[in-house]
């Protein structure tokens, strides 16, 4: 099918600027046409760019093979679109859209130059959606990657975010501990909290349970592997903010922290912390 | 054979171990250390790990049980100086280290070390 003559492209040259007045009217009259998030203006340019870098990489006479080089800079134009697209907050279809609302305009004017021959018009029809479809498919697949790696950093931050350890006095850490303690939180709440101790030569360690939602076996568990990583590096570690339900909760399940000092306050625990340090406030 | 030097300061001990222990190594510390309490008539002994990047659960009870020992002859024992990668190996392995007293390095470790000989000498161990 390479090797076949298509008339694509003497179509795309000839009605340029017809088509691109067909495209914008079919993407606006769209419902998923986006006027909050793109304006008019801007939806020509895009469009008139694409057209342009279409047209320049079909003039190779190469209309089905995509990954071939001369298509690069319109597949790198789709991906940036749709990289901002992902990140402007448009649906897939709305992004999908952007090309396959080209159809209709290039097909209606191939009817319009093959009109009486119905097979010559069939075959042109085809390779024309194949193109389509092909570009209209990678841009739907950069989409996804962009919105991918969107949802991946959100996730690191989110890991990053709710496991801070803050320095509060001269050799005291807080550890705010918000959201329920897995495995692998545990596993990043350790090592940050060991890395903290070494790196600000603090001996003590107060680990707030406030916004932990529940403590089961397991949590305790985890805080437990905490507390005696830190202890053993020579660091004292103070279990803060149990709430009265979780107290009873605690109680219920027999679980037991041992001879972790635990308070019921932040505050509780670092006045403790001060008398533990020698520290005095006035 | 590499050997741990084992370092005299008044009547503490002070052991740095510098290199990556190897079973042998531990066992001949373990020998050493106790013989060198005995001699030495020491009252604390200081165990610094700093340099101490890796442990396995042999190397990791070893040290317990050195701390253990020293602690049984009447010398009171702090691990100074451990990496956060080395506790965590040990909690995760579920090594018995409740009884060893810690310190963050070796300035804070005498301090500490000399607070418990203090109370040790009263009659009131630890």
């Amino acid at each position: 099918m390479t090797k076949q003559k298509s008339r694509l492209i003497e179509i795309f040259e000839k009605y340029e600027q017809e088509i691109l007045e067909d495209w914008m009217r079919e993407q606006i009259a769209s419902i998923t046409y986006r006027k909050d998030l793109l304006t008019e203006a801007g939806l020509r340019k895009q469009s008139a760019e694409l057209m342009g870098l279409i047209i320049t990489a079909s003039r190779s006479g190469n209309v089905t093979d995509i990954s071939a080089p001369e298509w690069k800079p319109v597949l790198d134009f789709l991906a940036a679109t749709s990289k901002t697209r992902a990140a402007q907050g448009f649906t897939t279809q709305e992004t999908a859209t952007f090309i396959f609302s080209l159809k209709q305009p290039v097909f209606a004017r191939m009817k319009l130059e093959l009109g009486t021959n119905a097979v010559a018009l069939a075959e042109e029809i085809w390779i024309a959606t194949v193109l389509l479809d092909k570009l209209g498919l990678f841009t739907a697949e950069t989409y996804q990657k962009s919105r991918e790696d969107i949802i991946r950093r959100q996730q690191m931050e989110l890991l990053e975010l709710s496991t801070p350890v803050i320095k509060i006095w001269e050799g005291i850490l807080v550890l705010p501990l918000i959201g329920t303690l897995d495995d692998a939180r545990t596993q990043v709440v350790m090592e940050n909290l060991l890395q903290n101790v070494v790196d600000t030569n603090s001996s003590i360690a107060i680990i707030d349970i406030t916004g932990v939602p529940a403590v089961d076996t397991l949590v305790a568990q985890n805080l437990i592997k905490t507390v005696s990583a830190a202890r053993l590096m020579g660091a004292h570690c103070i279990i803060s903010g149990i709430r009265p339900q979780i107290a009873q909760t605690m109680v219920h399940l027999g679980v037991e922290f041992g001879d972790v000092v635990t308070k019921a306050s932040l505050a509780d625990a670092l006045k403790y912390a001060f008398q533990q340090a020698g520290i005095t406030v006035t | 054979m590499d050997k741990i030097p084992i370092l005299k300061l008044g009547n503490i001990l002070l052991v740095t171990i510098q290199i990556d222990m190897h079973d042998q190594l531990a066992i001949a510390l373990q020998d050493d250390l106790t013989a060198r309490i005995v001699s030495a008539h020491a009252k604390g002994v200081l165990i610094d790990i700093s340099s101490l990047e890796m442990v396995d659960s042999f190397i990791g009870r070893m040290l317990g049980n050195i701390a253990a020992m020293s602690q049984a002859l009447g010398a009171q024992t702090v691990v100074v100086g451990m990496r956060p990668a080395v506790a965590i190996t040990i909690v995760e392995l579920g090594l018995p280290m409740e009884n060893i007293q810690t310190a963050l390095n070796v300035e804070r470790g005498v301090e500490k070390l000399q607070r418990a000989m203090e109370k040790y000498e009263k009659g009131t161990p630890r």
